[in-house]
């Protein structure tokens, strides 16, 4: 692999299988996203696509295969133990010789990877600021005795314009001050996207960031997601169900099914591919 | 928290803490130094301290920890091992030869190897039982609580911790008032020194709970997962979080001591910790106010304002039925239920006193309603 090529991929799964007991729920999953891309995966419900995610930012452990970060392998494994045996995946013993990688999700985090969640999951007891300011916090120079004797006064105000800065952006400078779950819905939305932007990432993986919206949301949204994208040079990889949103702002598009890989292409190609028609827009989404 | 935050509140509140420092002075000055207040007062603010070190953990951190009496007894065997005067260890060492330890070092100094102490301990225990979450995390604390009790009162160990028998003749809080050459007490700060020790340990609590460590700990309580996601790293944030609070309740124990004047690892009962936590859920978890609060009105009840619950009280020729040994406890926790039930999480819930004082933060609440 080039430099070049090295630099332009974000992110790349080799062959990810992951596998609980003897449910495999994604199976030899093999994907890349290049730089400044907007690149959605789609799938019906229980596909594995949060699996997915989770596996890219540590969550889970994949069972087989490799996950590159610009072109930095930030999960390594091969199926050990009692999964040599249980196996049910296909190149169980391509990664044999690698050393198994394994970082927890607070490192992948501070590599540049930010991610929102299905379900909301802001810091429910605190206000919409101390929500984003939080996501500062893993940048810290300070340690706990300066921070306590207020000692990083200047990063510590740093942070605020940033978030304020943020806030602003995401249009959510006027309820800067509200309890963060007293939000309606769109708006904790956004909030989890300016959080995940509060650590600096250079991915952002939204994890269906329109569910629950109505039309009119879901197209300010997608418009939204294009604008952070451009201002922050930011590469998006989304999972998403809402079809019009994934339609009009996607560069590529994956398609899951029972853990495994059925198309790849863009919007147009998919629309009229007809494996995923009769998988997945066929037959679940009337 | 916004930036534009009025002032306001806070000048009241520091004012506020500043009249009760200056009245505990003159109170003291004034009123006769036997007087049930001051046993009250003395004792609340050790419990103030602990209970607040307490909550960081419980309230703050969301780390359900039931060891606080385990790092209470090494705060407060660490302070009377370090200070107990030379010339008296041939008399508290008494089976042990007068003990391994022939040094003493300052007071404040005794306090902080105090907290350093337990934060060790806690650094220790930490390893493996911070992996564990909520009840199993409690249940791991306070055995570990019980088993430092019992290692503590083996004899093995008696040059240095003194056996199972008691540690005495440190410096206690009587020692800090000045006195002439006579003997006699010229000024009385046997009060205001435990309450400016508290004061410093819980406006650095304080101080850390609303720094960007502060911020990480509660992202941690609401959620850990969300708080992973955010580039915190738990174990760390945990363990950090679980020393400090052992730190202060290491300190906490220390002034118990001087409240004490002698120690015995026995009395480091879990039935002391849960005293705290009675504090804590009664203060409110998640309010520093609440704990400070909470633990004077325990202490005035239990020590003081309950007490003649416990025996025979005679109005007239009628002598009040029921009143006897242990009645107290019944009325006491009667009133607790009360309190439990009506209000809900706790008197202070999760507000501050400079919450309570700003108009704002009022409307805000009010407009969630």
């Amino acid at each position: 692999m080039s430099e070049a090529v090295k630099n332009q991929q974000v992110l790349k799964l080799e062959n990810i299988t992951m596998q609980f007991g003897g449910v495999v729920a994604i199976n030899n999953l093999s994907l890349e996203v290049n730089q400044g891309e907007i690149v959605a995966l789609i799938g019906p419900n229980g596909a594995g696509k949060t699996t997915a995610f989770n596996c890219i930012t540590g969550v889970y452990e994949p069972t087989n295969g490799i996950v590159y970060f610009h072109g930095e392998p930030i999960a390594v494994n091969h199926p050990q133990g009692k999964m040599v045996k249980q196996y049910g995946g296909i190149n169980g013993d391509l990664y044999k010789d690698r050393k198994p990688v394994v970082h927890t999700p607070d490192k992948i985090t501070q590599m540049g990877i930010a991610r929102t969640f299905q379900n909301i999951r802001l810091f429910k007891s605190q206000t919409v600021f101390d929500n984003v300011l939080i996501g500062t916090h893993l940048r810290r120079t300070s340690n706990v005795l300066t921070a306590t004797f207020r000692l990083n006064a200047k990063e510590e105000k740093a942070n605020r314009e940033k978030t304020a800065k943020l806030l602003e952006i995401v249009g959510l400078a006027d309820v800067a001050g509200e309890l963060a779950t007293s939000l309606p819905y769109g708006k904790q939305r956004r909030l989890e996207i300016a959080r995940a932007l509060a650590t600096d990432p250079t991915l952002l993986l939204l994890d269906e960031p329109a569910a629950g919206m109505n039309p009119q949301e879901t197209d300010e949204l997608g418009e939204f997601i294009v604008s952070i994208k451009n201002q922050f040079d930011l590469t998006v990889f989304m999972i998403e169900h809402h079809m019009n949103l994934v339609m009009e702002i996607s560069d590529r598009i994956y398609v899951l099914d029972f853990g495994k890989q059925i198309a790849e292409g863009t919007p147009e190609e998919i629309q009229k591919n007809p494996v995923v028609i009769a998988a997945y827009l066929g037959v679940d989404e009337e | 928290m916004n930036q534009k935050k009025s002032k306001k509140p806070m000048i009241i509140t520091f004012a506020l803490v500043a009249a009760i420092y200056i009245a505990v002075f003159i109170a003291e000055q004034t009123m006769p130094a036997t007087s049930m207040l001051f046993t009250v007062l003395k004792k609340g603010a050790v419990y103030a301290l602990v209970a607040v070190s307490m909550n960081l953990l419980n309230g703050f951190t969301g780390i359900f920890s039931l060891g606080q009496a385990g790092f209470m007894l090494v705060g407060a065997y660490a302070y009377g091992i370090f200070t107990i005067p030379v010339a008296q260890r041939a008399s508290v060492y008494q089976y042990f030869d007068g003990g391994a330890v022939q040094f003493t070092v300052p007071i404040v100094v005794a306090m902080i190897l105090a907290g350093l102490a337990a934060a060790f301990f806690a650094f220790l225990i930490g390893l493996p039982v911070l992996r564990l979450k909520s009840d199993y995390l409690a249940i791991a604390t306070l055995g570990f609580a019980e088993i430092i009790r019992a290692i503590f009162q083996w004899n093995g160990l008696g040059p240095i911790t003194n056996g199972s028998n008691m540690l005495r003749a440190f410096p206690n809080f009587n020692d800090f008032n000045i006195t002439d050459a006579s003997g006699n007490v010229t000024v009385y700060l046997s009060t205001l020194i435990p309450f400016i020790m508290a004061g410093v340990c819980i406006a650095l609590i304080v101080l850390l709970i609303n720094s960007s460590y502060g911020r990480a700990f509660k992202a941690i309580r609401d959620d850990e997962v969300a708080a992973e996601a955010m580039g915190i790293n738990l174990a760390h944030h945990k363990r950090l979080a679980f020393c400090i609070s052992s730190f202060f309740a290491g300190v906490g124990g220390a002034m118990l001591a001087m409240y004490q004047t002698t120690v015995q690892a026995k009395s480091f009962t879990s039935a002391m910790t849960y005293e705290i936590l009675l504090i804590v859920v009664i203060g409110g978890i998640g309010s520093v106010t609440g704990s400070v609060f909470s633990s004077f009105l325990f202490v005035a009840c239990s020590e003081w304002w309950l007490r003649f619950l416990d025996e025979k009280q005679i109005i007239g020729d009628f002598e009040v039925p029921l009143l006897r040994t242990g009645f107290r406890m019944v009325v006491f926790s009667v009133i607790i239920m009360i309190v439990v039930l009506f209000f809900r999480r706790g008197i202070m819930g999760d507000k501050e006193l400079p919450d309570l004082l700003s108009r704002r933060e009022k409307k805000r609440r009010g407009a969630l309603k």
